[in-house]
């Protein structure tokens, strides 16, 4: 009788065992830079330099990960946020993703900043089979899960924006005369692509006049005075903050009046509409995929209130109408909901898996309807927008929410 | 200019360094030529690959060091012949599937017509002058880079990706061990090449000019000459190490070349000492760690942090790495005396 005690409760013993450790095993995978305790994670950001004004959006990121863990972190897993300053110098970029690789040992990188810094660590991230999570630039290259299976963006790319306008206006306006102005560079190029791809055939016949700027130029009238000589009734604006202002401006002078689209990039409040003259910016239409923190529609929105609070708990006193602020938050949300969908499997391949596969997720920030959506063949989390216009002093939504999905070439 | 030129001799910008010593003795060297061969056999790839930008950063900063501690001309423009080197690199590797060994000559070449060339109508200049002249060259630099019909071959914004090379002869190091390698021959050679120079009539000529131009041309020395020769030498190295720096970094851009640069090498020749050769390691070391340290003080102040230590290293050692060598070497000299 004692011995068949032992014996089972051998046995009971052998069973716990045995089954515990096996889902265990089933469970708890980690690669470098993970346990039990820590998920940890590189990041780096353009904090001095040309481009240190988007240092805010690292800024954000960490206090995000800091309100993360006061909670309890992630699966109960503290996030360890390791972030550097590049400079926006590609060569300082390199050195600093690999000091955070090689000896900080991140699990992955998340949200690097500038389409040159990316682009130099491109290439050791994937072959290092290392994510290169969420990167921070609207390039469309970033889409291309088959050569570059370890990279992924997150913002909706130039091209796709571009696209949106193309489609609006073969359903708008089929039979306009369209002229458009654009930077010459990457950006600039990104959307010229873009709207080509949108009109489709129709484009050879509705673009009559393609304008190119250098980003050098101290002033683009001449440009523009050159454009309404081509009269179109269409005017395409895919430039940077400061000409997009000049361009508004300088129709009005011109007491021209074609319909104008501004890329979103250029779509600021404070930074475009109002140097342009608010009279003269009427009617300006763009697109949006964020909700903008200065708009005071979104005053008694929840996802802005939890931002709201957010910011006044962990950044106190920061500029709230900085867009940088509500990127890097739902930027940081969307990399939050990856890594709970991991588990307790965080290996860098799990967390590319889990990566593509968002579904219908949808961060505090976003507009109303915009859905984060990947899979292992679209690597491209954020591909809608909103048309808007520009009325009184801020914009208007309208019309139905557009996807513009595009891989890269 | 004629009241400047008078002044000049007077007002001498660049303290006059004999040439002994521009180098330091041969057993010191022995043990730095020592510890640059073993230590990467114990160390992280990262760390391997922070050496190697430490060596082609200092041959960087060797290189104005021949035209300023030299020839006594300034310059803010190394970033340009810099870029033009990278570039060289990267497009003929790229393109037209050149060996990468090969293409650093070319780069080398490439540089030297850049600079003697640009050395040129710089001689009409000098001082404060000529620094602005090549600051100019700095700021153009990474837009002409852009430039619509160069874009075939540069990349545009968008730069060049380059591909490491291995090891070659089936050799068992990572690519990071054997770039250093090979980086660290080249600087040696090019240290050897430069103290050589220096030590040569053109070396004698260099410095005449940087200690007093007039008397130099009373004895003899073609001033001009000698003054673009010193661009051009300066201008070649700097391209090597360019062309150096586009494969360890493996991608070129123009945002890699900017000012910001040019103003890096600038700071560690002052650092390493002007006119002193070895102190351009310990410069290039200031150069690319003391930014992290910075760093690693406080994110948001990293710049601030950073001037604060540039200023305390200005006002304890003004003449740099150099200064604390020849203490050093002094109280070596009175403990063996003891």
């Amino acid at each position: 009788m004692f011995s068949a005690r032992t014996l089972r409760t051998a046995t009971l013993a052998t069973a716990v065992v045995a089954l515990t450790s096996g889902a265990a095993l089933a469970q708890k995978k980690y690669d470098t830079g993970a346990s039990d305790t820590e998920i940890k994670i590189g990041n780096v950001m353009p904090y001095s330099g040309p481009a240190s004004a988007y240092g805010v959006i690292g800024k954000t990121e960490e206090a995000y990960f800091r309100m993360i863990n006061d909670q309890g972190g992630i699966n109960g897993r503290k996030v360890n946020f390791v972030t550097y300053d590049d400079a926006y110098s590609p060569p300082k970029a390199v050195e600093q993703v690999r000091k955070l690789v090689e000896s900080d040992e991140v699990l992955f990188v998340f949200n690097p900043l500038g389409t040159p810094s990316n682009t130099a660590v491109q290439k050791y991230l994937n072959a290092k089979k290392i994510p290169q999570l969420f990167v921070a630039t609207g390039a469309t290259k970033w889409n291309d899960p088959k050569n570059f299976p370890w990279t992924m963006g997150w913002q909706p790319s130039y091209q796709s924006e571009a696209q949106i306008y193309a489609k609006w206006l073969l359903k708008e306006k089929p039979n306009a005369k369209v002229a458009i102005l654009y930077q010459n560079d990457d950006f600039g190029k990104d959307y010229l692509k873009g709207t080509k791809d949108g009109l489709g055939a129709k484009a050879a016949s509705m673009i009559i006049l393609e304008e190119s700027h250098e980003i050098s130029e101290p002033s683009i009238d001449s440009h523009i005075v050159k454009i309404k000589a081509a009269n179109p009734d269409v005017l395409l604006i895919y430039t940077t903050p400061k000409f997009g202002a000049q361009t508004i401006k300088k129709t009005a002078e011109l007491t021209w009046k074609p319909l104008q689209i501004i890329t979103n990039v250029s779509a600021s409040v404070g930074s475009v509409m109002k140097p342009a003259g608010f009279e003269n910016a009427q009617g300006v239409l763009s697109a949006a995929y964020a909700k903008d923190a200065a708009d005071p529609q979104w005053n008694d929105d929840p996802g802005m209130k939890k931002w709201s609070a957010f910011i006044d708990k962990y950044m106190p006193g920061a500029d709230k109408t900085d867009g940088g602020y509500v990127y890097g938050y739902g930027v940081a949300q969307t990399l939050a909901k990856v890594l709970q969908m991991c588990g307790d499997d965080l290996t860098r391949a799990n967390v590319m898996k889990q990566a593509a596969s968002l579904k219908d997720f949808t961060p505090d920030t976003l507009l109303p309807g915009v859905k984060i959506n990947t899979s292992p063949a679209d690597f491209a989390p954020v591909s809608q927008l909103q048309m808007m216009r520009f009325k009184g002093e801020k914009w208007e939504l309208f019309g139905d929410i557009i996807s513009g999905d595009i891989a890269a070439d | 200019m004629s009241a400047i030129e008078n002044v000049a001799p007077e007002d001498q910008p660049v303290e006059a360094v004999p040439k002994r010593a521009m180098t330091i003795g041969s057993g010191t060297s022995f043990v730095v030529l020592l510890l640059l061969l073993i230590v990467p056999l114990f160390a992280k790839n990262f760390i391997i690959f922070q050496l190697t930008m430490l060596l082609i950063y200092g041959l960087a900063v060797l290189a104005l060091n021949i035209l300023t501690g030299g020839s006594g001309q300034f310059s803010l423009g190394q970033s340009a012949f810099y870029a033009v080197g990278a570039y060289t690199t990267a497009v003929l590797m790229e393109h037209l599937n050149i060996n990468y060994a090969l293409t650093l000559p070319i780069a080398g070449l490439v540089c030297f017509a850049f600079g003697f060339l640009f050395g040129q109508p710089a001689l009409r200049l000098s001082g404060v002058y000529l620094a602005l002249a090549t600051f100019a060259l700095a700021t153009a630099m990474p837009q002409l880079l852009k430039l619509n019909f160069l874009e075939h071959w540069t990349g545009g914004v968008q730069g060049l990706v380059v591909t490491k090379p291995d090891a070659p002869f089936g050799l068992p190091m990572s690519q990071d061990m054997w770039l250093y390698y090979f980086t660290l021959a080249i600087t040696l050679a090019i240290y050897i090449f430069s103290v050589n120079l220096l030590r040569s009539r053109s070396g004698r000529a260099f410095m005449a000019i940087r200690d007093n131009e007039i008397a130099a041309s009373a004895m003899g020395v073609d001033v001009a000459l000698y003054k673009t020769l010193a661009f051009g030498v300066s201008a070649g190295i700097t391209g090597v190490a360019g062309g150096l720096g586009a494969i360890a970094v493996q991608f070129v851009a123009p945002d890699s070349y900017t000012i910001t640069l040019a103003i890096s090498l600038f700071l560690g020749m002052v650092v390493g000492g002007v006119g002193w050769l070895p102190g351009s390691i310990i410069g290039s070391a200031f150069i690319i760690f003391v930014p992290n340290i910075a760093e690693g003080i406080s994110k948001g102040l990293s710049g601030a942090v950073f001037g604060v230590l540039l200023f305390l290293i200005i006002f304890l050692v003004p003449h740099g790495a150099r200064q604390i060598a020849i203490v050093g070497q002094q109280l070596i000299g009175k403990l063996r005396k003891n």
